[in-house]
């Protein structure tokens, strides 16, 4: 048969699970973004337990979240119980 | 034929958008097609939509690859390697954003409206819900279509106190667009 | 008589799937969403809650219990509706087959997309092919209006005395079944009228409390083959039928579409190809500019999968130098398109012309012009002798 060069690198619809399983570039996905205000916040954790693709990084004494992965969805924000989590819109961020 | 493209994100409304064209088109007794490609179906995944029109039906039912017209809803949609590809030379681009351009982004592109769509959407509709501002300017900017028949369209889709704020924001659409024109 | 020009909306597919099912007036209704059908049961559901459409609408748990109950509706003598795609059709195999082997007049809206193997929610027409050994009738369409016209043509053609098969209408899911276009929406009087003739014919066997049958009987040796070839026979009869009822649909209402198949710019074509659903749209552009070039090109749009029209399908190609075939499916084990395998089987009657078979459009990929300038070009040269490829993947192929 005539196709000789290939892309995929199985036989069949498989993909490797041996890495992190956050593959996908969700980051990309925002319209807002969650910004720490680090003087806010009390290290309580609440904001990382409800993340939900769990992409809050433990800092010394804060918060941040992984914006390779933070899709936007304002959970953080919400639960923050000193409201030290603010969303801004990406388009702040752009040039 | 006319060959618009829609870029936005999910939940931005551009398939609506799209659609609400279509409408405004067809009430001018043109003919329409027009449809979405999604990747993922989510908010904030990128979405893109096509809608062509003409005096007679059409026929293609593929993606638009050569533009005559861009509208892009999400600003940050500007930093994508492939938004201009293939836009017809003397292309348009609507764009929703609180700032003009300094330089022309692509040499196909010699007419552009810029409008803050978002802001005026929030004012207006109290929620960033850039869509019909952004056919407002389309109007105003391209007269492809009459400011008429696109406030016509949002009856669709929308009703009581919701279509006025829309209504309210395709008319600072059409009139607030600033635009820009490069040899 | 003709009937009223009908309201113009700017619709998708989808939505224009149920207006048509709507106008039809069905007795039962038992959909299941899937992408990308949902909004026919969307549209449906907001007809039903606004007493438009006066069905009884079965909100299943699943396909196979959607397929079920409307067979069974169907049996009890009334008119009934569905609407899957790809995995939920795959999900109601076996009542798929039952529908049929029981001779039950079901409508179903199958809007193509990947079946499972590799998940993809994307465009694809293995659905329509992984069941055309159903014993359905098949046919495929190419934009909103015709799928609204062709859904009510389908109850028409399901429920005649002379063929009482469940008729599944195709359409190519994302490219057509979310394409907004302007569709007329035909009266709902001039819809009873155009179906009102099946009034005028013998009443079909039904599950009746005054004259009770069993149905679904066991089946045995010779009266088994008799039932088979019975089915076989409606099958064969469906093709004329199928072409009587659209131009009765034309007459009517203005609009048809060729029955069977459509034949575009082939009557003093060199070579033609021939392909199905969003894409004979597309072809048809690209055939237009071809033949400003001087190219002798004709296009045949498949409308009817099953039965398979053979008869028309060797009238269009007998004398043509070469036909190729764009499916947007695999015919497995052949490892070619479905379709092109198909017609190659009339090669007796249409001569030992070269037939070129074109796999593309498979997961949303998109059948694009220059894709069908290549099928074109490709047809052309082996039209005129020289050496060709039998089977092309185009988007996998290394020129692109």
């Amino acid at each position: 048969m005539a196709v000789k060069k290939f892309s995929t690198k199985y036989e069949a619809a498989w993909s490797d699970a041996d890495q992190l399983l956050l593959c996908l570039d969700t980051g990309t996905w925002r319209t807002k973004r969650p910004v720490v205000d680090k003087e806010k916040c009390t290290y309580c954790g609440l904001c990382a337990i409800y993340c939900p693709p769990q992409c809050m990084i433990t800092r010394p004494d804060f918060f941040e979240p992984n914006l390779n992965f933070c899709k936007g969805c304002g959970i953080c924000a919400k639960e923050c119980l000193r409201g030290a989590i603010t969303m801004r819109p990406e388009g702040d961020f752009t040039s | 034929m006319k060959e618009i493209r829609f870029h936005g994100r999910g939940g931005q409304g551009a398939v609506l958008a799209a659609r609400m064209l279509a409408i405004a088109c067809v009430a001018e007794g043109k003919c329409v097609a027009s449809f979405p490609m999604y990747g993922f179906e989510r908010r904030g995944a990128p979405v893109v939509a096509f809608t062509r029109f003409d005096d007679k039906p059409i026929m293609e039912k593929t993606q638009i690859y050569n533009p005559d017209c861009l509208v892009v809803i999400d600003p940050g949609l500007l930093k994508l390697p492939t938004l201009f590809t293939g836009l017809n030379p003397n292309g348009t681009l609507i764009l929703n954003s609180a700032k003009a351009f300094e330089k022309q982004p692509n040499e196909n592109l010699k007419l552009a409206g810029v409008v803050n769509a978002t802001q005026i959407a929030v004012e207006e509709v109290g929620r960033d819900v850039p869509n019909t501002c952004l056919l407002g300017a389309f109007a105003a900017v391209t007269a492809w279509v009459t400011l008429k028949s696109v406030q016509a369209s949002l009856s669709e889709y929308f009703s009581g106190d919701i279509l006025k704020k829309n209504l309210r924001c395709v008319e600072r659409g059409y009139n607030e667009v600033k635009v820009t024109k490069w040899q | 008589m003709k009937a009223k020009q009908g309201e113009l909306k700017v619709m998708t597919g989808n939505s224009a799937a149920a207006y048509g099912a709507m106008l039809c007036r069905p007795d039962v209704v038992a959909s299941y969403p899937i992408t990308p059908q949902t909004e026919v049961v969307e549209q449906l559901s907001r007809f039903h809650a606004d007493g438009t459409l006066e069905a009884e609408m079965i909100e299943v748990e699943g396909e196979n219990s959607a397929m079920n109950a409307v067979a069974a509706a169907t049996l009890a003598g009334g008119r009934a509706f569905t609407a899957t795609s790809s995995w939920g059709l795959v999900y109601m195999y076996d009542a798929v087959l039952q529908a049929a082997g029981f001779r039950a007049p079901v409508v179903m809206a199958n809007v193509n997309r990947e079946t499972p193997g590799i998940l993809a929610v994307s465009s694809g027409q293995q659905d329509m092919i992984q069941t055309r050994d159903t014993g359905w009738i098949q046919v495929i369409v190419e934009n909103s209006q015709e799928i609204l016209d062709t859904i009510i043509m389908a109850f028409r053609l399901a429920e005649d005395y002379d063929i009482q098969l469940p008729v599944m209408v195709n359409y190519d899911g994302f490219y057509i079944s979310y394409l907004a276009e302007g569709v007329r929406i035909p009266a709902r009087e001039d819809v009873d009228r155009f179906l009102s003739v099946l009034k005028t014919q013998p009443q079909r066997t039904i599950m009746d409390p005054t004259r009770p049958i069993g149905a679904g009987s066991h089946g045995l040796m010779t009266e088994f083959m008799e039932l088979r070839y019975r089915h076989c026979a409606a099958l064969d009869r469906a093709k004329k039928k199928f072409d009587d009822i659209d131009k009765d649909y034309g007459d009517f209402f203005g609009r048809s579409y060729g029955g069977q198949i459509e034949e575009y710019r082939t009557e003093d074509a060199d070579f033609v190809i021939l392909t199905s659903g969003s894409a004979v749209g597309t072809s048809r552009t690209v055939v237009d500019a071809k033949r400003t070039e001087g190219v002798k090109v004709g296009l045949i749009k498949l409308r009817m999968f099953r039965p398979f029209p053979q008869e028309k399908l060797i009238k269009a190609i007998k004398g043509k130098k070469a036909i190729g075939v764009i499916d947007r499916s695999v015919n497995f084990g052949w490892n070619c398109g479905p379709i092109y395998s198909e017609l190659r089987a009339l090669t007796p009657e249409i001569g030992n012309i070269p037939i070129l078979s074109f796999i593309d459009g498979l997961a949303s990929i998109d059948i694009t012009k220059p894709h069908i300038e290549r099928v074109i070009d490709d047809v052309a040269n082996a039209a005129k002798g020289k050496p060709y490829q039998a089977v092309t993947w185009i988007p996998l192929e290394e020129r692109e």
